[in-house]
């Protein structure tokens, strides 16, 4: 069937729109972190516990447990539970801190999650449209590719953001996002075309389906990654005792475990499905060539990808390890991601030579 | 064991969130075990386990996994040997004649075959085995543990709450205990115990120390002896759930041991070639037969499976027209096959992604072309009858090929050729090309050599490459099905008859690979369950206070590791607790 041409003129307008959105997201939540309220620390540890059901008198989070007397009344328990702020977690925050120097980045925190929300439904529509002006699932090349790998992304981070409180990953991730689709327009842009006839098979669509969703996660995991470092940083800085830098950039972080525990969720929500991606591109491979396992360059990286993650997930439950550590082996992790889809796809060739660049 | 009671040391509740699993390094258990990791001591046997546990750690299995993925990188970057290009060693050779040798010494264009390679996955697994075998087997035990006794200080442990209520402790725990086990946690009433008997026994539902559980029974007698020292017998609910958690956790490790097991059946019993046939010939699972052949270890070749098959037809239909025009739509080779010598023959086609499969050996479907048929006569008046294939040419649709006549008189023959399924005039400098890759014109373009072939130069030569160091060029011309060209000098004539097709097969036998494929679901399923379950526990109490009002106390514990959210559970749960176990009207 014919290419579209309309559509494909569209689905390209629609990604520059989309690129104009999240580039203005990007800003909104810089300036949010940067003069915003700041992410206090026992909020955000405690996000979580976000609404305190009315008929529950006395919750109390891990941090005041120990601070309640044995056998105390379940008012006293209530007071003591106010008193050490945890509560405030939940629905003090809205009301109560509303001072008007804080109104306009509050608003542009609000604004920026609406940007992203439009610049999503922009890239969406980019993706839908070349899709159907090409007849065909819309990640046959380098280019689709970073398309459907951001849009996985930011997918991804308006999901967690329904879940706990995620904004403070915006800047963190709106900035790669918006650096790929810059790279992906103006550098990997090929014009819609129908897919070579070895593409076509639907375990092809799954594996790189599930590849793209497993990348888009990692993604939002190690810009919560690189947030703990830095946040780990200051905090091991400030608890030695020398100076602080930048104590702007410090103030946007939340708490470091609250980094740490969505970078793990995000990554263990990944692995599986990377996994999973890895298992049906063998499949793909033993329906095509008879092989399932040939150690090609793009098979040998996703196998490596999925080894360092595994050491992640290890070093994370290995004492000594945990921490700092084992985010390094995260951050390679994704190294290994960049790895596989610049390196490899356009200087190593194999038989997955589909880059179309 | 409902009679299980007992209380943890608050101090020893961080200890106790990693004991909800059964990872072997616990910084306070294992004692022994960690001295002996640590120190080889002086004896061969400790020394040997001292390996033993050195290996088995979980901080040998991450560096072996880093090691594993640094050993790969070679492999993707360097040419390979069994890789999708072999010639691409060559290449190297020649551009790199000095560290080539080096690099082929360390086995770095055969990383994946390497006895290094195989050291690491096989230390890795063998540190695997040692590792998940007797945790399967910990894991099993705790598996029928009862929930541990409540901690004395419920309110100590990571999340906690309490209320008072109107209903008497029984009342209220009774009702507790029903909620609880309607939502699937493994549940018991513990009554009137003494809250502060050792702790010991609580510790676990790690039955791993394997004296723990022995522990248990001789203890049980010293609680009510020790009764005294608390502040009396209270009663509680013990509450647990997810041990779904290790469970899957360990099925997803014993399943990767599993795969290795599956990838080791193949390579020792199994086989993987290739075989060009043209049409109307046929193949018998011999290896002659084969153009390539690896088999496994332990394959007796004498053995192969008795089918065979031939080709007798093979269609192709292409796109036409469109962007898209030329593009394969569809490959199929007809073939009448049996599956031993003398069954009666069966038709079956063999398409792309439809094997043939037999006795456990698939053949695939791999590549496809054209096999011109030429009669040849030689300048005695000798005539040879030819049917050669041609092989494709990458980006083209233009086969390539030679005919080789060692026993043309008076001199050796030798034929180069292009087949054009459709041939045209390029338009820019009139040469005849191919234009689409269906027989719709079909044309060979060839140039005739004679002179001498080389063949008994003892040096191998390929069948698809004409040497013509020692051969002139005595015609060239383009012959459609049925012309005729006659050589110069009478040297005799070339007849193009017209052409057949062929395709070539890759024949694979893989024991191994029902095993992996099985193993590799259970993997999936495995991790999924490992890090989408919690593992945690939750105590209720209820208790007269001193003022004789009931007071309900709910704590709970989960690994510290897990993702979190057990707040929001714990907190639902006592949502629904409260339901069933209303706070006094004064406390709402
Ligand atoms: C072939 C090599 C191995 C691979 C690919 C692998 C992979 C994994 C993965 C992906 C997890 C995450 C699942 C989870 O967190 O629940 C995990 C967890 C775990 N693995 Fe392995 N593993 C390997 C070898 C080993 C070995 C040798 C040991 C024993 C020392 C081991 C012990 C564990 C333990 C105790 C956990 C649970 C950690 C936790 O719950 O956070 N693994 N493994």
């Amino acid at each position: 069937m014919p290419v579209d041409v309309g559509l494909a003129r569209l689905s390209n307008d629609l990604i520059a729109g989309g690129i104009v959105a999240y580039s203005v997201a990007f800003l909104g939540f810089a300036l949010d972190a940067a003069f915003g309220e700041g992410f206090d620390k026992k909020a955000s540890a405690s996000a979580e516990q976000a609404v305190v059901p009315a008929q529950v008198p006395a919750l109390v989070g891990a941090s005041t447990a120990g601070s309640l007397p044995e056998g105390s009344t379940s008012a006293d328990a209530t007071g003591a539970a106010a008193g050490a702020g945890a509560a405030d977690g939940a629905g003090a925050r809205g009301a109560s801190t509303s001072s008007d120097k804080y109104k306009l980045p509050r608003r542009s925190g609000l604004f920026a999650v609406v940007c992203t929300v439009i610049g999503w439904l922009l890239e969406g529509g980019a993706i839908l449209s070349r899709g159907l002006s090409v007849h065909r699932l819309p990640w046959g090349n380098m280019y689709e590719f970073t398309l459907a790998l951001t849009f996985a992304s930011v997918t991804a981070f308006l999901v967690l953001m329904t879940r706990q409180r995620a904004r403070f990953l915006g800047v963190f991730l709106m900035a790669p996002v918006v650096l790929a689709l810059g790279l992906a327009v103006l550098v990997l842009y090929v014009p819609a075309a129908p897919l070579m006839p070895a593409l076509h098979s639907y375990w092809l669509a799954i594996h790189v389906t599930a590849a793209i969703v497993a990348s888009g996660v990692f993604i939002v995991g190690t810009a919560a990654t690189v947030m703990f470092l830095i946040a780990d940083r200051y905090a091991l800085a400030a608890a030695a005792g020398k100076p602080v830098r930048f104590t702007g950039l410090a103030r946007m972080m939340p708490d470091r475990d609250v980094l740490d525990r969505t970078a793990y969720r995000a990554y263990a929500f990944a692995f599986p499905i990377w996994t999973f991606a890895v298992i049906a591109g063998a499949i793909w491979a033993e329906y095509a060539w008879g092989h399932y396992w040939q150690w090609d360059p793009k098979e040998t990286w996703a196998f490596i990808t999925w080894v360092v993650y595994a050491g992640y997930l290890h070093a994370r439950a290995t004492a000594g390890w945990r921490g700092r550590k084992a985010a390094y082996v995260a951050m390679l992790g994704f190294a290994t991601i960049l790895f596989n889809f610049f390196v490899v796809n356009i200087f190593i060739s194999g038989m997955h030579s589909y880059a179309g660049v | 064991m409902s009679d299980t009671h007992v209380d943890i040391d608050e101090d020893a509740l961080s200890a106790e969130v990693s004991k909800l699993d059964t990872i072997p390094e616990s910084p306070d258990e294992y004692g022994t075990r960690q001295r002996a990791r640590r120190t080889p001591g002086g004896s061969a046997m400790s020394v040997l386990r001292w390996a033993w546990y050195s290996l088995t750690s979980m901080r040998t299995a991450l560096i072996l996994l880093f090691l594993l993925a640094l050993a790969s990188v070679p492999g993707s970057i360097l040419p390979q040997r069994g890789g999708s290009d072999p010639l691409r060693v060559s290449d190297y050779y020649a551009k790199h004649p000095t560290l080539a040798p080096i690099l082929d010494h360390l086995g770095l264009f055969n990383v994946f075959g390497s006895a290094w390679f195989a050291a690491i996955y096989l230390l890795l697994f063998i540190s695997l085995a040692g590792c998940v075998l007797p945790r399967s087997r910990r894991h099993l035990r705790a598996m029928r543990l009862r929930p541990p006794a409540a901690p004395r200080n419920i309110s100590r442990l990571p999340v906690s709450t309490s209320w008072h209520t109107d209903q008497s402790p029984d009342d209220a725990l009774g009702r507790a205990h029903e909620l609880l086990r309607r939502k699937h946690f493994r549940a018991d009433r513990a009554d009137n115990v003494d809250s502060r008997a050792d702790r010991a026994d609580n510790v676990d539902s790690r039955a791993d120390r394997a004296d723990n559980v022995d522990f248990r029974a001789d203890r049980a007698d010293t609680v009510d002896s020790r009764a005294d020292r608390g502040t009396g017998p209270t009663s509680s609910v013990n509450a647990e759930k997810g041990h779904l958690r290790e469970t899957g956790n360990l099925l997803f490790h014993v399943s990767l041991l599993v795969v290795l097991v599956g990838i080791a059946l193949t390579s020792v019993f199994g086989f993987t070639g290739s075989a060009l046939v043209k049409e109307h010939d046929g193949f018998t699972d011999t290896t002659i037969d084969y153009d390539s052949f690896s088999p496994g270890r332990f394959v007796n070749i004498d053995k192969l499976p008795p089918f065979s098959f031939t080709l007798n037809k093979f269609e192709a239909t292409y796109q036409r027209g469109g962007p898209a025009n030329g593009d394969a739509n569809s490959f199929a080779a007809n073939v009448s096959w049996q599956p031993s010598l003398g069954a009666p023959p069966r038709d079956y086609t063999i398409e792309v992604n439809h094997p043939l499969s037999t006795q456990g050996t698939n053949v695939y479907l791999a590549n496809h072309g054209y096999a011109p048929h030429f009669i040849v006569r030689d300048g005695s008046g000798h005539s040879f009858d030819e049917t050669v294939p041609f092989i494709p040419q990458p980006g083209t649709s233009q086969y390539d090929g030679v005919v080789k006549l060692p026993d043309a008189k008076p001199q050796q023959l030798g034929i180069t050729g292009i087949f054009l399924p459709t041939a045209s005039a390029n338009p820019v400098n009139g040469m005849p090309t191919s234009i689409f890759p269906a027989p719709d014109n079909p044309a060979v373009v060839i140039g005739v050599f004679s002179g001498d072939l080389g063949l008994n130069s003892g040096l191998p030569q390929s069948v698809y490459a004409l040497d013509t160091a020692k051969m002139s060029r005595i015609a060239t011309t383009t012959l459609r099905p049925g012309d005729t060209l006659t050589l110069p000098n009478g040297a005799g004539t070339v007849t193009f008859v017209g052409y057949d097709q062929w395709a070539a097969f890759n024949i694979t036998h893989d024991p191994g690979k029902p095993v992996v494929f099985g193993a590799v679901c259970a993997t999936v399923l495995g991790l999924v369950m490992s890090l989408a379950i919690r593992r945690r526990r939750l105590w209720v109490r209820a208790s007269r206070d001193d003022s004789g009002r009931t007071l309900v106390e709910v704590g709970g514990l989960t690994r510290t590791d897990a993702s979190g959210g057990f707040e929001d559970e714990f907190k639902r749960l006592v949502t629904a607790l409260q339901s069933v176990v209303p706070p006094t009207a004064q406390d709402g």
